[in-house]
């Protein structure tokens, strides 16, 4: 018995020098590249939001300000303060900023001036909680104990932070899901394509007693291996682009920014975007070629 | 095996090309199919090889009524008709043995018996040596080979050849009708639209003959009339 020559994976269909295929490879690049660069983006939002989270929530800040001559003086309200904070239940612990950090925290928008003495600086108490806080009846005995002390309990910051990294997700996710879209679309039109193409053959494998799913097959094996190399070439470029901006982002010292930095867990979710875009292919492939098909008696 | 009971046909709003048709081709039966050209010879085949549905009438196929089949149910009846179509119907990016593998791998066979059938049967037409030869290189009665090999590979139930003798020589179209006349001893129902007299009078089966849309049986004694 002669023995078949070595070759390729074979197809009924000359698929692969169809003018649509060369399309669809960059084309599943470029969306891959794209839907990764902003499920990172939401990846990285994400971690800053929590990281403000973690940092606010669970705390308070009291501030008390300086005042004029013949009140108390500023060491004297922040111990009385720290008293009543001390003895508040619901509060692990209250701890006075030096001047030297609240110079440091100032530094950004002051200078190296921040730390001079005779700056009229107030001064600031960090509060660790434990448990509930009457914040109402707290501001009230701080103000009577430390006139001029005021707190602050993050709630209108923590809300705003959660919000707006809300919106970034959305938006991410709603771009992700656009490239989603037009990728859909791209695989409908190359495979519709590939029917005009070759309905001659389609239509002779058909009367052969080919069944639909397996003159799909062939389509979904082609758009696999054509968004397989686009994906992985998408997701390989995503990659070094983070990595540029990473590499770019460690020279800055704005502290408000997120570290950009892809650790295992954020490359895992990233190499499924090429994984879901090849199925996604693949499953609108077959389906776009059961529904065309279903026009042959 | 096949019955046509009054199965008219017309493609869109146009007029009928085939008008009242009713046989029966009993299991195992070799028939020739003659009649001028634009007779309906074409449209009755593709009748028979499920790739058009009548416009009236009733068509009965291994026993079973086409009107009440699903179109799920038809890759399976397909697959036990062969056709050998008038332009062969090769595919150009194939190989000879690819081309007639296509069948069995349809149904699902192992690429083992795919390769060593294929190759027993190319070399029963005499293409032995052009396994491996895309269509374009072959010459019209070579690739005639590769389409009748792919027609019979599968042992199909009913075969169907639209001229398959119409280009080759006179010795390989006799030798391509001793393929059909071995299917046919083999138990296949083996029907041939050709216009080769010489063939007909030679192999002496009944003939079907259309004209202007309307069919007549002409038993094998009376295929000898001009």
């Amino acid at each position: 018995m002669a023995l078949p020559p070595l070759r390729r994976k074979r197809f009924d269909l000359p698929l692969a020098k169809d003018p649509t295929s060369r399309f669809l490879t960059w084309l599943t690049a470029l969306m891959v590249y794209l839907a990764a660069l902003s499920l990172a983006g939401a990846l990285f939002v994400s971690d800053m939001a929590r990281r403000w989270d973690t940092g606010l929530a669970g705390g308070l800040t009291v501030q008390i300000v300086p005042l004029p001559a013949g009140s108390a003086t500023l060491n004297e309200r922040t111990e009385a303060a720290l008293t009543v904070l001390r003895s508040t239940p619901g509060i692990r612990s209250a701890t006075a900023l030096t001047t030297d950090d609240i110079g440091r925290l100032l530094e950004p928008w002051l200078g190296k001036e921040a730390a001079d003495p005779l700056l009229p600086m107030p001064r600031l108490i960090d509060v660790v909680t434990d448990g509930p806080v009457d914040t109402t009846a707290l501001t009230a005995r701080l103000k009577s104990a430390a006139p001029g002390a005021t707190m602050d309990d993050h709630a209108v910051w923590l809300a705003d932070l959660r919000r707006f990294a809300g919106a970034l997700h959305l938006a991410a996710l709603a771009v992700v899901a656009l490239i989603g879209g037009a990728g859909v679309m791209a695989v409908v039109f190359a495979v519709r394509a590939g029917l005009a193409i070759h309905k001659h053959v389609v239509e002779l494998l058909h009367l052969m007693g080919a069944t639909d799913r397996y003159v799909a097959r062939q389509f979904e094996s082609h758009v696999l291996s054509l968004t397989l190399r686009g994906g992985l070439g998408g997701l390989v470029l995503a990659v070094a682009t983070l990595a540029g901006i990473g590499h770019a982002a460690a020279g800055l010292k704005a502290s408000l920014l997120p570290t950009v930095t892809i650790d295992v867990w954020h490359l895992a979710i990233l190499v499924v975007v090429p994984v879901v875009a090849c199925l996604l292919a693949m499953v609108t492939a077959r389906w776009t070629v059961l529904r065309t098909l279903e026009s042959l008696p | 095996m096949i019955r046509f009971e009054n199965v008219g046909l017309r493609y869109g709003t146009g007029p009928e090309v085939l008008r009242d048709v009713s046989f029966t081709l009993p299991p195992g039966s070799f028939h020739f199919m003659t009649g001028a050209s634009g007779a309906g010879k074409s449209s009755l085949l593709k009748l028979m090889y499920l790739a058009l549905r009548p416009s009236r009438g009733l068509i009965t196929l291994f026993g079973r009524d086409m009107a009440r089949l699903t179109r799920a149910d038809l890759p399976e009846l397909r697959r036990q008709i062969g056709v050998v179509f008038q332009d062969f119907s090769l595919l150009d990016h194939l190989s000879a043995l690819d081309n007639v593998a296509l069948p069995l791998r349809m149904g699902g066979a192992g690429e083992a018996e795919v390769v060593e059938h294929c190759t027993e049967i190319l070399r029963w037409v005499g293409l032995g040596n052009h396994l491996h030869a895309l269509p374009s290189t072959l010459s019209g009665g070579q690739q005639q080979r590769v389409a009748i090999a792919r027609s019979v590979i599968n042992r199909p139930r009913l075969l169907l050849a639209d001229e398959p003798t119409g280009n080759v020589d006179d010795g390989i179209g006799m030798r391509l009708l001793f393929l059909f006349e071995e299917m046919h001893k083999l138990g296949a129902t083996v029907v041939i639209a050709t216009h080769n007299e010489a063939l007909i009078r030679r192999f002496n089966h009944p003939r079907i003959h259309l004209e202007n849309g309307r069919l007549h049986v002409m038993p094998a004694q009376s295929a000898h009339w001009a």
